[in-house]
């Protein structure tokens, strides 16, 4: 960030282009996300809306390959592993991890910046009372409601404090009411952190939400 | 003259400057203590796998030798082990030190030169050994040369359940009462060792001169001189348990058809072991036994030491061990195993004659004088053509 | 070496270093004793075995091979007793799944799994036959009330020429590996949804789960039925109780020409060895095609659209078939305890005429004794087969380092190739390296045929593992290593410990690479329990059949006790 200069900030892909073993373009994109704005990805199926979000976060495997640049607050990122981008992703799914507890699944990616446990278990409560989620540390995730898995899958991304946030079709597993509450809540929450946010979703209602930019892949 | 020797050179593996010379027995029992004998031998039998732990005890107590048993499912594992180490240039230290073994497969180790020896003859409790009256010095004709040291006398017998049926004492008899009682009969399959004996002893019982069995195959007329057996066969094989579209895979087997009543004639090739197995539950107490009249054969266990054995002197300690009066009136009673022994009383001092004539022949075991002469086994040939031609005529389906 | 190749948490450069290594190496495990076995076996089967005095290459060996008349009945046999008990087994599998799973009646039968998986073949096969046989306990149990019969009929019930005998022993042993391969797999698929989806659709459950489930389950069982069918087709000693005689099945008759004092015969044994290889290529191949054929059928069949029956009749018959199966292990082995405590016990009695607990006392301290070095053995190479197989998985997982593209035959070899085909030129190959015959030696053996279990077994559930929860911890900030140890592993606990459980039972059932490498030295109670099965004295099977048991049942029961007691209060893991 030292020495970046305000347009740098947010996350850009540069000249960003995903090829297929052989070389066949799968899609070739230039974006910049800025802090607090949310650019909606949309497109068929098979448009390589998922495949973008693995370049973005550097699990892009064989036979795709990304040529181009991702920069994060004007950061380098294309090279660097996952864990080091400090970018925070969110699926369809909660993808809570069944063998932890819910606080424990909070506490998984709480920065290591903030030590002792009472500190942890504090930091952990607080960002469950945050999501509504009050007391349920101990719970098993299993024993939660969707909704609720949901809301605890956005704090536990949250609390490893990203600079960016990623959204693979985010409520689609929702009915119309509990989508609308969750859309709210997480544009609230990444905005009110300055996150760049792309989500790629199929649901115009999401892009519409949204509010920001739209980018339309593939054929679509 | 080895002390003279430089030690690294003494030291150096692999230098087979020592091999132990049982003439010299001091040598081997001092050489022997602290070994560890590997003995190869088949394990399919709760008795011989005790009497063979008592042997190991023994051992220990009086000569510091660990006997270990190498429960083989068939002694050819043993021979292939040696056969496999030889291929693979193993020319010391190999994993057998001994092995129970006799006729074929001795003598095809002997052939291939897997054996270690003579000692057999050098051991001291050679002395008491019944030269005359006992096959110890020809294995399936093939001359011995020390290259193995007996343990048990075996002679053929026929095993039958006295609730059921009488002695029969020819084989034309045994073909009658198979046509009048049919499914009550087999014998096991060949090339089993015990079933090929079967065709042995129908041979002997058949053939006009005897005494062309004891030259090779090659020399006779193999196919006259055979026909009669081929003639008897084919008469008796319906009228075999199952119609001889199957058989049991080994004599304990066969004795096992007879704890369960599907058959009620089996033979034996050891006339105490029906006792045995009565005693261990394995057979009914009305078990007998009956031999052929005009003898049945007789032939002798042995163990062998392979060319490569690690612990020879060892090997040769558990050997004559196997031959004092002590190990085989043990061998002999009934409970033990109930193997005849290849000594002759004549020999013996008399405190060790007493020690047989204490031991209980059991209920199922004939005394001496009614086993009959006994017949010696038939050149090696002979066995290898009737296994064969048995195979293809009756052990490849219909 | 082997200490730094375990993955240690810290030391992150050495572990990117070493892991990339794993797949190679366990390549090499694999293929180093099957090649340098074959090739021990297909010198004496062209004519060259230098310690007999042969030297010459020549074909002498398969004209002698070819001129052995029972060998078009042998052939046949192995042939025919392996495709049917393989189809056979596969059809139970199919028919149990299909009617029960997701029902209460599943759980009883996954929970009976373990105990028939660790019944060693040979125990089953002794039980089969003394059940059926017609001295057998079902005649000793009509008789003579029911049949009248004082003396056993001469009826050709076990040892049949058919082979018969021999499909229902390995039927009732096969059935419980492939349903446990099958509950493995389709905790991955998503066969719950898909059959309540196909009952959506007017489906009978049976019908529905054949459409919608069973074409996912069978690729990825694919390989374990090959497993099955190569096993059938070669095994030994199951064959030696069950089968026929006159002739035995190929390998049966090969594993005798090598126990024959003649020893030129090995070098029969050596082309007999060669050709069943063949065979068994060539039956896969069939079944291969079969698989083609059925899968059209299949797919004409959903295109008509037909729903089936949606009665609970196939159901009944699928329960008494899996129960016929298992109640011929169970039952098999309650007979061997019972001749285990037996006194003598005459035909037709149904129960001996005294309970003894002598075979016990005589066989008890050396049991002891054997189990000891049955479970060192066996504790070392399942949990060197799961080391090896998490690296090679992980290292797919990491650098797309699939086990798949050095050719996945690599993996299967020691279970496609006939045992009797390599183990021989496997065991000649330790003597040539020097290897002393012990412990260490046999364990690197039993790694060769317990690796490919281990792998299968852990594989399917590591690949259908969700990569996006891994996508999850890494933004999360965990490192590579961090997703395998706190996530990927954790959750597949169960299916790790089901690996181990697997690769310690099949460790526990090896007898002929125990045999041939340990030089005879080192005894397991399989080796014991094969030995005295060669003698037929049912006590001593008895007894050795049930230590045998105990020692695979035991980490069968901690792979399903474990994960429920770890994961007690996570209901998310409880069907993983």
């Amino acid at each position: 960030m030292m020495g970046a200069d305000a347009t740098d900030r947010g996350l850009r892909l540069e000249g960003v282009r995903i090829e297929r073993a052989g070389g066949a373009t799968l899609l070739a994109l230039d974006l910049a996300v800025a802090p607090g704005e949310v650019v909606a990805v949309m497109g068929p199926s098979g448009a390589g809306k998922s495949t973008l979000l693995a370049a973005v976060m550097g699990t892009l495997a064989p036979p795709f390959a990304l040529r181009g640049r991702v920069t994060l607050d004007g950061r380098d990122v294309t090279a660097a592993p996952p864990e080091r981008r400090g970018i925070g992703i969110l699926f369809q799914d909660d993808l809570l991890f069944p063998h932890l507890s819910v606080g424990e699944n909070l506490a998984f990616g709480l920065s290591r910046r903030v030590r002792g446990r009472a500190a942890r278990r504090a930091a952990v409560e607080a960002a469950l009372a945050e999501a509504g989620l009050a007391g349920m540390a101990g719970r098993d995730p299993a024993t939660l409601s969707g909704g609720e898995r949901l809301r605890a899958a956005l704090m536990r991304t949250l609390l490893a404090e990203p600079r960016a946030l990623l959204l693979d079709e985010p409520f689609s597993s929702l009915d119309q009411d509990r989508r609308d509450r969750m859309r709210r809540l997480v544009f609230a929450r990444a905005t009110a952190r300055g996150l760049p946010v792309l989500m790629v979703t199929h649901d115009p209602a999401d892009a519409a939400a949204a509010g920001g930019p739209v980018v339309r892949l593939g054929a679509g | 003259m080895i002390r003279t020797l430089p030690a690294a050179l003494v030291a150096l593996p692999g230098l087979a400057l020592a091999e132990p010379d049982p003439a010299d027995w001091d040598a081997v029992l001092e050489a022997a203590r602290g070994q560890t004998v590997y003995w190869s031998a088949w394990g399919g039998s709760t008795a011989t796998n005790d009497f063979i732990a008592w042997v190991g005890e023994r051992v220990a107590e009086d000569h510091g030798v660990t006997v270990e048993h190498v429960k083989l499912a068939d002694t050819a594992d043993a021979v292939s082990r040696v056969l496999a180490e030889k291929s693979a240039g193993q020319d010391t230290g190999g994993a057998v030190d001994l092995i129970w073994i006799n006729g074929e497969n001795f003598a095809a180790m002997k052939e291939a030169d897997l054996l270690f020896g003579p000692f057999a003859e050098d051991l001291p409790n050679w002395r008491y050994v019944d030269v005359e009256g006992k096959p110890v010095r020809t294995d399936f004709t093939v001359p011995t040369e020390g290259y193995e040291s007996p343990w048990a006398a075996a002679q053929v017998v026929f095993m039958y359940d006295s609730a059921d049926m009488e002695p029969l004492p020819s084989m034309a008899a045994l073909l009658d009462w198979a046509k009048a009682n049919p499914g009550r009969f087999t014998y096991p399959q060949p090339p089993d060792f015990l079933g090929a004996t079967f065709l042995k002893q129908a041979l002997y019982g058949l053939v006009d001169d005897p005494e062309v069995l004891l030259q090779p195959a090659d020399e006779a007329d193999y196919a006259a001189v055979t026909a009669p057996l081929w003639d008897f066969v084919e008469e008796l094989t319906p009228h075999l348990w199952r119609q001889g579209r199957a058989y049991p895979q080994s004599g304990p087997r066969q004795l096992q058809l007879m704890a369960d009543d599907e058959i009620d004639l089996a033979i034996s090739f050891s006339p105490g072991e029906a006792s045995a197995a009565i005693a261990d539950f394995r057979l009914p107490d009305t078990v007998r036994t009956f031999v052929s009249e005009g003898g049945t054969i007789g032939n002798a266990s042995f163990v062998a030491i392979p060319y490569n054995a690690s612990a020879k002197a060892g090997a040769m300690v558990v050997a004559n061990v196997l031959l004092s009066p002590e190990a085989q009136a043990h061998a002999l009673d009934p409970e033990v195993l109930g193997y005849g022994t290849v000594l002759d009383m004549g020999k013996l001092p008399p405190a060790a004659r007493a020690r047989f004539e204490e031991v209980p022949l059991g209920v199922a075991t004939l005394p001496p004088e009614a086993l009959g002469p006994t017949l010696p086994e038939p050149h090696p040939s002979w066995m290898e053509r009737i296994e064969a031609d048995w195979i293809a005529r009756f052990g490849t389906g219909d | 070496m082997r200490a730094r190749a375990l993955p240690a948490p810290a030391g992150r450069g050495a572990r990117l270093r070493l892991l990339p290594a794993v797949p190679l190496l366990t390549v090499a495990v694999l293929t180093v004793p099957v090649g340098a076995g074959l090739l021990g076996t297909a010198l004496p089967a062209i004519g060259v075995m230098p310690a007999l005095g042969h030297a010459a290459p020549g074909l002498g060996p398969f004209r002698d091979l070819f001129a052995w008349p029972g060998l078009a009945d042998a052939l046949r046999l192995s042939a025919v007793t392996g495709l049917a008990a393989t189809a056979l087994a596969l059809a139970v599998t199919v028919a149990i799944l299909a009617s029960w799973s997701e029902t209460r009646a599943f759980g009883a039968i996954r929970r009976a799994l373990a105990p028939l998986l660790s019944v060693p073949h040979a125990a089953a096969a002794f039980g089969l036959a003394f059940l059926i046989a017609p001295s057998g306990w079902a005649m000793r149990a009509l008789s003579p009330w029911a049949t009248g019969m004082e003396r056993p009929p001469d009826w050709l019930v076990v040892q049949d020429p058919w082979g018969l005998a021999l499909i229902a022993g390995l039927v009732a042993k096969e059935v419980p590996f492939l349903l446990l391969m099958s509950i493995a797999a389709l905790g991955q698929t998503d066969a719950r949804r898909a059959a309540t989806v196909a009952r959506s659709l007017g489906h009978g459950r049976e019908a529905g789960w054949l459409r919608a489930v069973f074409p996912r389950l069978y690729a990825q069982i694919r390989l374990p039925v090959y497993v099955v069918l190569a096993y059938s087709m070669t095994v030994v000693d199951v064959a030696a109780i069950l089968g026929p005689t006159t002739p035995p099945p190929l390998s049966v008759q090969i594993v005798r020409w090598m126990n024959d004092p003649d020893l030129a015969l090995r070098l029969r044994a050596a082309a007999g060895a060669v050709v069943q290889l063949a065979l068994v290529a060539a039956a896969l191949g069939l079944w291969r095609a079969g698989e083609a054929g059925v899968a059209a059928l299949g797919r004409a069949w959903v295109r008509s659209g037909r729903r089936g029956p949606r009665g609970r009749g196939p159901a009944a018959l699928s329960l008494a078939l899996a129960g016929l199966a298992a109640g011929v292990v169970l039952a098999g082995l309650g007979v061997l305890a019972l001749w285990s405590v037996a006194a003598f016990w005459a035909f037709p009695d149904a129960a001996p005429e005294a309970l003894t607990l002598r075979s016990w006392a005589r066989h008890g301290p050396e049991l002891a004794r054997l189990l000891a070095t049955t479970g060192a053995i066996a504790g070392l190479a399942a949990l060197a087969a799961l080391v090896l197989a998490v690296g090679c998985l992980e290292a797919e997982t990491r650098y797309g380092l699939s086990i798949r593209r050095g050719g996945l035959w690599i993996l299967y070899a020691p279970l496609l190739v006939p045992q009797v085909a390599f183990l021989p030129g496997l065991q000649g190959a330790f003597l040539t390296a020097g290897t002393t015959p012990g412990l260490v030696a046999v364990t690197a053996a039993h790694l060769v045929f317990v690796f490919p279990y281990v792998f299968l077994s852990l594989g399917d559930p590591w690949r259908a593992w969700d990569a996006r929860l891994a996508t999850v911890a890494r933004s999360l900030g965990a490192g590579t290593g961090g997703v395998l140890w706190r996530v990927r592993l954790p959750m597949l606990l169960g299916p790790a410990l089901t690996a181990f459980a697997v690769g310690f039972a099949v460790s526990v059932g090896q007898y002929l690479p125990t045999l041939l490498v340990g030089g005879g030295r080192v005894a397991t109670v399989t080796t014991e329990a094969v030995a005295l099965a060669a003698g037929g004295d049912r006590r001593a099977i008895g007894v050795h059949a049930l230590a045998q048991t105990g020692a695979a049942l035991l980490p069968f029961a901690l792979a399903l006790a474990l994960p429920r007691l770890v994961w007690r209060n996570r209901r998310g893991m409880q069907d993983a």
